[in-house]
């Protein structure tokens, strides 16, 4: 196994100042954990009667019009359960649905009920009921339970960590490169001049040594501000990059990824178009975090969820507003999928919150919940205080996980 | 050259410009008090464009949009739809109009010459945050620095908690815009009612701290004494308008005391919450970790904080306490710069822009800002962006810098003198292994690049 120390050596060994013969003390704290844990937040409210579209109901067609699938043909959705199917796009999510490795939540909500994205954000991150009611995220809570707590285990694929991974405890992150990284011996020199600054030091060592390993990893680095640019498009080089580091013994055992523009207001389409080219670019960038992680996908949870669901009918610009329900998925080696967990109430008006929304019948927060106490063991007591603060009433979801 | 003038520039102002040490050395805390009493700056474009309209005027731009976009709703509207009306000019303009006016406010601070003031603009900017991550709040976050905030930096505590809370950014931001007392007659009529989000925040984050003393039966009391501040929708200058038929009826209990009176009551409230003594101890500790340190001396939070008390919240006199505070001139720099305060300095150490596409320069330096994890007015929550070095430490963040000043370096004159440079921008705070660094590279490119890793420049 890979120290901190051999990475280091690696990355500079061509330092001609000879400061890495200094002695270095620390040792790479083993990890507590072999389990992975991956959350991909999609922001701006994704459609989850596209995703993931209930076509075996009776209205499905009549209140979808122009938004509906096709159920044959060759852009027809991928059907699971004769009930529920898969956007034409995720192909590699369909794949997974094959090998029980992927569960479909639908009607689920936080607990937020107003349609502010900004809002519904800061609850579906604090893990609060309310927005602004807490100032760190239910993630970086959960990481002490999780033994997670030094700062090494867990990962924002990010310049700085979002809102569900900021708080008390030490988290990092990284981004592929957009400049291009200075030779070892210009950072041989920098780090001599951290000599007597332990802070600025340990955050060096820090950046070198998760740059190391997915230099190591990795020959996909994006090395411009155009490739970088790019990135909005291709999301294969973020979730690329999370999978490499994550599938490493000394690497982060928690991962989180943010995607945005899903806000599909206007023109949203239905097997083709805009949001049809998004989940697209998703589902190919999730099945290449599969490939990176290599063997250690046995050992994945991803849980995949956004601030919000919208609205059942479509608007008048041929896209969707503001809901409240929708769908969130759980997938990866170490998940019992091929169930979809839905109250489903049907898609008539009556059934529908305000007449307009899919209606919250599942906690967002039990989904969350039962992923931290079946995969990565967070007791009871902490889920119910630590983590999700007074939220006793709300029971973890009974998420199957491989042995 | 004076230690106590190299801390005056670099702690308490955006770090040294060519020159400024030497201003500084003299009379270091004159130097600093000074520059409060002439005006403050203002930015101005730099593209030489049109300059920045009034937050008034775009509302209006505002209010026209969201009338249009509600007329695309209605069926046959394909006339609309297709025609390139003003509003659409704005939908598509408002990243823009922000790039510009961000463009502006970094220009400003390479270039100030009253630096100790413009760092106080952007502490207090970022105490009343508005952010440009909302896309209503986009065009007018500029605006709202301009006028509620630039204006108010010297004055008292409470005129500048007014002009925060009215400006039509805030409004918008915190949602108090859209907010109806659900007795009003607008609220009786459409059913619609509270939103609470700038009642809570303005107690927990503007005045008296999430520990200063209410329950969420205050924060309920306040939203609903702010009933009926909102936008003005026929083309008022400030973009603010009180309307008494969105305004909860009766006397309203806050904290003990009841207000009654339409807009008036919102405005006492204010007045009673920006003088309680948990806001001068909320300000006093805030004031004290921007200059001293993350965890600062106890003593001299209470100095500052007996100061806000005793003064009524007078800005200015505070700024003197913290400026006049021994605490603050150690020599040891406790404060990691931000990722605007570190590329900030390192273009006022260079000069910078100096010739060429001075644009195209500025905005580069705005790029490696967000890059690095800030960007001014476009914080991620209420709360503004951290006031702590944990914040800026992120690993990728720091390599970052570190990238960037290798990159910055590189595109310097070779045969620029970096030990005279490093000299006129820290003084005395450059250290002996720095300068042995500067010394020992291969080239000034490299040279200028250590320069700006080194601690002594992460940090002031």
């Amino acid at each position: 196994m890979l120290n901190r120390r051999s990475v280091l050596r690696t990355a500079l060994a061509a330092s001609a100042l000879g400061v890495w013969d200094a002695p270095v003390r620390f040792a790479f704290a083993s990890v507590p954990t072999d389990r992975r844990l991956v959350v991909v937040i999609l922001r701006g409210a994704l459609d989850g009667l596209a995703a993931a579209p209930p076509h075996g109901d009776p209205d499905y067609k009549s209140v979808r019009g122009a938004l509906a699938l096709e159920t044959t043909g060759t852009n027809a959705l991928h059907n699971l359960d004769g009930q529920f199917g898969l956007h034409p796009s995720l192909v590699n999510m369909k794949a997974m649905w094959d090998a029980k490795e992927l569960a479909v939540f639908h009607n689920i909500a936080s607990p937020y009920r107003e349609r502010s994205h900004f809002d519904a954000q800061n609850v579906l991150e604090t893990g609060g009921v309310g927005p602004h009611a807490l100032n760190d995220g239910w993630l970086n809570r959960a990481l002490k339970p999780m033994g997670l707590a030094d700062g090494e285990g867990a990962l924002a694929i990010a310049t700085s960590p979002p809102l569900l991974l900021s708080g008390g405890a030490k988290v990092s992150s990284w981004m592929p490169a957009t400049l291009p990284q200075p030779d070892a011996d210009f950072l041989g020199r920098v780090r001599a001049l951290y000599g007597n600054d332990p802070v600025l030091l340990a955050t060096l060592d820090s950046a070198l040594d998760t740059e190391a390993k997915a230099n190591s990893a990795m020959d996909d680095k994006l090395s411009t501000p155009a490739q970088y640019a790019e990135t909005y498009a291709n999301l294969s080089p973020l979730f690329t990059g999370a999978g490499k580091l994550l599938a490493r013994d000394d690497g982060p055992r928690v991962a989180v990824l943010d995607v945005g523009g899903w806000d599909t207001h206007v023109n949203e389409g239905a097997g083709e178009g805009q949001l049809a080219r998004r989940l697209h670019a998703l589902d190919v960038a999730l099945d290449a975090m599969k490939s990176a992680l290599g063997p250690a996908w046995t050992k994945t949870a991803v849980v995949m969820a956004t601030e919000f669901g919208r609205t059942v009918a479509p608007n008048g610009n041929g896209g969707t507003d503001h809901g409240t329900a929708g769908a969130a998925f759980l997938f990866g080696g170490a998940v019992k999928g091929g169930v979809v967990n839905a109250e489903w109430v049907g898609l008539k008006p009556s059934a529908l919150k305000d007449g307009r929304d899919q209606p919250p019948r599942t906690d967002m927060r039990a989904l969350f919940k039962g992923v931290l106490a079946d995969h990565m063991r967070v007791a009871r007591r902490d889920l119910d205080t630590a983590v999700f603060p007074d939220s006793a009433d709300v029971r973890p979801a009974t998420v199957l996980f491989a042995a | 050259m004076s230690l106590e003038g190299a801390i005056a520039a670099n702690r308490f102002g955006l770090g040294a410009r060519p020159g400024e040490l030497e201003a500084a050395a003299a009379a270091p805390k004159a130097w600093l008090l000074r520059q409060l009493d002439s005006p403050v700056g203002e930015p101005q474009p730099i593209d030489n464009a049109e300059p920045f309209q009034p937050g008034g005027a775009l509302v209006t731009e505002l209010l026209e949009y969201r009338k249009e976009r509600q007329m695309e709703k209605q069926p046959g509207s394909a006339s609309v739809l297709a025609a390139p009306s003003p509003a659409k000019m704005f939908l598509k303009s408002r990243g823009h109009q922000y790039t510009r006016e961000m463009a502006a406010r970094f220009a400003l601070g390479f270039a100030t010459q009253t630096p100790f003031a413009e760092r106080l603009v952007w502490f207090w900017s970022n105490h009343f945050t508005v952010s440009a991550i909302n896309p209503d709040a986009i065009t007018l976050v500029g605006a709202f620095e301009r006028e509620a905030i630039r204006p108010n930096i010297g004055g008292k505590f409470e005129d500048l908690l007014l002009a925060a809370t009215r400006h039509p950014a805030m409004q918008l931001y915190l949602n108090n815009a859209q907010s109806i007392g659900p007795d009003s007659s607008a609220g009786l009529k459409s059913g619609k009612g509270l939103n609470e989000n700038l009642g809570r925040e303005l107690m927990e984050l503007h005045t008296l701290g999430v520990d200063g003393g209410y329950t969420q039966a205050d924060v309920i009391a306040l939203a609903k004494i702010l009933t009926g501040w909102s936008l003005d929708r026929d083309g008022d200058a400030t973009g603010f308008r009180f309307y008494p038929y969105r305004h909860e009826p009766g006397a309203i209990a806050l904290r003990g005391r009841t207000y009654s009176g339409g807009e008036q009551a919102g405005i006492t409230a204010l007045k009673d919450l920006a003088n309680d003594p948990s806001t001068a101890r909320h300000i006093a500790r805030k004031f004290a970790s921007h200059f001293i340190a993350d965890e600062p001396p106890a003593e001299s939070v209470a100095r500052l904080e007996k100061n806000f008390r005793d003064t009524g919240g007078d800005l200015k006199a505070l700024a003197e306490t913290v400026v006049n505070d021994p605490n603050a001139w150690k020599p040891h720099a406790a404060k990691m710069r931000s990722p605007v305060e570190y590329t900030t300095a390192a273009m006022r150490l260079l000069a910078w822009p100096q010739d060429g596409d001075r644009e195209k320069q500025v905005k580069g330096v705005m790029a490696a800002a967000r890059m690095m994890g800030e960007f001014p007015l476009a914080a991620p929550s209420p709360k503004g962006w951290p006031d702590e070095a944990g914040a800026w430490s992120g690993p990728d963040a720091l390599l970052n810098r570190i990238e960037w000043a290798k990159e910055l370096g590189a595109r310097l004159p070779p045969n620029m003198d970096v030990t005279a440079v490093a000299e006129m921008g820290l003084g005395p705070l450059l250290t002996r292994e720095t300068r042995a660094a500067i010394k020992a590279s291969p080239n000034a490119g490299e040279a200028v690049a250590l320069l700006v890793s080194s601690p002594e420049f992460q940090r002031r």
